[in-house]
């Protein structure tokens, strides 16, 4: 069977995106003055941390990004169709859960549906909870079996994940065994926090998800974990799928953000007068209009223009991908103005600086004095400002999508699932589950964005240090004032 | 003074001008006025003439920008754009493009005091409950306190509004049934359907904010003049509260002021989940409406809205700080 590989807008930016990332990794390996800040940022144990949940994260979005489409079984041979349907390497992964389709709501790990249907037992027909097509199938008589093949299979999920968190720590340990003198004190070191890096800490979060993951994995193939939605889909695969949104939302945007930010910035602090002028004519009509606002109106524009042109789409997941893919130009156009404040203000510092000022006493042309010379002084101010924008931006879809000019309602999203969830929530019994689980992700994936954003902004902006809070040096403060008091009291 | 306040106003008459042509731009570059026309009368079948008589009744019949037919000025002043903006600026926003009906100043007025009553307590007591809690966190600092405090903050700000909406509403109105869930009623009435969204917004704010708070009052708290109070004899809550936040209240004023166009606005989405009808909602309603002269009355109330902020925000901070003089 064939398949044909499907290139969309937003896949193709995030592997651009991906492919710059790894050029900024090697160039950072080649230059140690580069790479100062960043192993700070790698020795805060929370941002590791953090860094640890987001790569896994990022693993899901990769595995989301790899679009086909299948060809049919029953094309004539000269000419192929394919599917109307477009997959992703994810889909594959999780196509068991693609099945797994029940008829409506079921509760999380349920084997009964969560409305009474009417169900015939021979010719009688009786109203009840109907047994679920997929979730607890397997069992012959649910009652007796269900608590007990639950609880088996968690426990062998959660040995699954002790495992690999026994084999995670063995081979972080040899890869410490020879800077530590052989593999035993590498352990030993690596479980007391002993090392160059703080491993214990990124140890400690695979472990947490290891123990979380196991069990769900292990259920999965039987019950839907996480329940299923009004349709009947399991909502951990749209948990799951909601991670590319949210990624593609927050990463996409705030690099749109960047050229206007970076280059009208540096241009406005560098030229000053009337150049400046008008870039602050710019940025402040843009920052006047109320954000939602403007981006409602931008967005209304977009979906008249793709309600005009269908034809441009060969299947429905493009249109919604050019759609999300359009958003995040919005959102970058509309909110570079921050960014080129900062810049702008700091181009206008380094212009007086004497390094500048050599410069343009040798007679470097402006524009070779703004790309050696400025550009890479205001990186710091951009790369803090782009990590702490991207948590804020995955918060924004969601109120956006709720607003109703978010992505488009076919593509799974946080904000898709909340919007559901609303109505969910005033149902009478309760249907919690699409919520909790929107929150559960939602959660993890922004607060790791924010402790590796700080970790970031602590490493290469050092007047943001001393705001951390820090009981650590309280601690060696302590400590240092009873060694004294202790020396004192010999000396006397 | 006077010189200041008329550059100001010029100033503020060339964004306005500025915001104008943007959403202008964006609404006509995209859709032509017949595209709307077709949207608005909806259903299958919409006539040529059926889209003339909705484009003339809402003065959408002109060329756009310019109008080549005509003589002298009347090239410029004959177009939906000259007559659209002119009317925006005298602050007359005519009638909305859905329903004919509906005339766009009067429900402005009515929905601003709506949304006022809702903003107006709730940026206040923001204010006060954030600095307080920054207050609290940078007089303990390098304590547990502080470090926890922190933690609780990050761990808040993380957290999507909509998620302390939906969770408060069930949990205060349907399981304790303390207020309703939704509605509005005027006069006094208002306060037992306004109590949740504002103990709400404040709540979703709070992480943000106070953290933001301390991060000012700590910048601060590292200045030689606290240092020499301190030499001074003066208690830590007396250098905290006289000297140190008197100076930090210039970048809070700041930040805060940020906020000043949404108490007129409303919040879009308090106002929409519990059914207050302010401008937030208002706004909502031609959004998925698609009523772009709501829309774009919005925009530029909301421009004026700020440029008018920014404007107080300056006199604020010569009162604040005497330093400070507008020239």
């Amino acid at each position: 069977m064939g398949f044909k590989i499907v290139i969309l807008w937003t896949d193709v930016a995030l592997w651009a995106l991906a492919a710059v990332l790894v050029g900024y990794i090697v160039r950072l390996v080649r230059r140690p003055h580069l790479r100062a800040n960043w192993q700070r940022v790698l020795r805060d144990p929370a941002a590791l941390s953090a860094g640890v949940v987001l790569s896994l994260f990022v693993l899901v979005t990769a595995l989301d990004s790899l679009h086909f489409r299948r060809a049919l079984a029953d094309s004539p041979a000269g000419e192929r169709f394919y599917e109307t349907r477009t997959e992703s390497v994810l889909d594959l992964l999780l196509s068991r859960q693609i099945e797994m389709r029940e008829t409506s709501y079921s509760a999380p790990l349920a084997y009964q549906g969560f409305n009474k249907d009417s169900v015939a037992h021979g010719s009688e027909v009786v109203r009840e909870f109907p047994r679920l097509a997929f979730g607890g199938a397997h069992l012959s008589d649910p009652a007796t079996e269900w608590t007990g093949d639950l609880i088996r299979r968690a426990l062998s999920g959660l040995a699954g994940g002790a495992l690999a968190a026994v084999l995670m720590a063995a081979a972080m340990a040899a890869i410490l065994a020879p800077s530590h003198g052989g593999w035993r004190h590498g352990l030993r070191d690596l479980l007391k926090d002993r090392t160059h890096y703080p491993w214990r800490a990124a140890l400690l979060t695979l472990t947490v998800v290891a123990l979380l993951a196991g069990p769900v994995i292990a259920l999965m193939g039987h019950y839907h974990v996480f329940g299923t939605d009004q349709t009947g889909n399991d909502v951990l695969y749209q948990s799951l799928k909601s991670i590319r949104t949210a990624f593609v939302i927050g990463a996409l945007s705030t690099l749109a953000t960047l050229p206007f930010a970076l280059v009208l910035g540096i241009l406005a602090g560098y030229f000053k007068g009337w150049v400046d002028e008008v870039i602050q004519y710019f940025y402040t009509v843009l920052t006047s209009v109320p954000n939602v606002l403007l981006i409602a109106a931008c967005v209304l524009m977009v979906q008249v223009f793709l309600d005009k042109h269908p034809e441009a789409f060969e299947t429905g997941a493009e249109r919604a991908d050019l759609k999300i893919f359009l958003l995040c130009v919005i959102l970058g156009v509309t909110g570079w103005a921050t960014l080129c404040r900062l810049v702008r203000g700091e181009t206008l510092k380094l212009r007086e600086s004497d390094f500048v000022q050599a410069a343009t006493a040798f007679g470097v042309s402006d524009s070779r004095i703004m790309v050696r010379h400025i550009v890479p002084n205001v990186m710091h101010l951009v790369l803090i400002s782009l990590v702490l924008n991207f948590s804020d931006l995955i918060l924004y879809e969601a109120v956006l999508t709720y607003v109703g000019v978010g992505v488009d309602p076919t593509m799974n999203s946080f904000g898709g699932m909340i919007n559901l969830a609303r109505s969910e929530m005033s149902r009478d019994p309760l249907v919690w589950w699409s919520f909790a689980a929107a929150f559960a992700f939602m959660v993890s994936l922004v607060l790791a964005a924010n402790l590796f954003a700080d970790g970031v902004r602590d490493a290469f902006d050092p007047r943001s240090r001393k705001l951390r809070p820090q009981v650590l040096s309280l601690k060696a403060r302590k400590a240092q004032a009873a060694t004294q008091a202790a020396q004192n009291k010999q000396g006397a | 003074m006077l010189k200041y306040i008329s550059r100001r106003l010029a100033y503020g008459l060339a964004i306005l001008v500025g915001v104008n042509l943007l959403t202008f731009f964006l609404f006509f570059s995209v859709n032509t006025p017949d595209d709307m026309a077709r949207l608005n009368i909806g259903g299958k079948r919409v006539t040529q003439e059926q889209i003339e008589k909705w484009k003339a009744e809402r003065g959408y019949d002109k060329p756009l920008y310019w109008d080549a037919a005509r003589q002298g000025t009347e090239r410029l002043t004959h177009t939906v754009f000259w007559e659209r903006s002119v009317s925006l600026m005298m602050l007359e926003f005519g009638r909305s493009d859905a329903r004919q009906a509906v005339d766009i100043g009067h429900e402005v007025k009515v929905r601003m005091g709506v949304s006022l009553q809702l903003a107006v307590p709730i940026f206040i007591l923001q204010l006060i409950i954030s600095v307080a809690f920054a207050l609290l966190l940078t007089f303990f600092r390098n304590s547990r306190i502080d470090f926890w405090g922190v933690v609780l903050c990050v761990l808040m700000l993380s957290i999507s509004s909509l998620f302390y909406i939906i969770v408060g509403q069930y949990f205060f109105s349907r399981v304790l049934r303390l207020v309703p869930i939704n509605g509005y009623e005027p006069g006094l009435d208002a306060i037992k359907f306004l109590a949740l969204p504002i103990a709400l917004s404040l709540l979703s704010r709070l992480g943000g904010e106070a953290r933001l708070y301390r991060a000012m009052l700590l910048e601060e708290v590292g200045k030689d003049y606290v240092r020499t109070a301190r030499a001074k004899g003066l208690s830590e809550p007396v250098v905290l509260m006289r000297h140190v936040l008197r100076n930090a209240l210039i970048p809070i004023i700041t930040s805060a002021g940020a906020y000043l166009p949404y108490v007129f606005l409303g919040s879009l989405v308090f106002e929409s989940f519990f059914g207050i009808p302010g401008l937030g909602a208002f706004v909502i309603e031609a959004i998925t409406g698609q009523d772009f002269a709501i829309v774009r009355t919005m925009v530029f109330l909301g421009a004026l809205l700020y440029i008018a902020s920014n404007a107080l925000i300056d006199v604020v901070y010569t009162w604040v700080d005497p330093r400070v003089r507008l020239t």
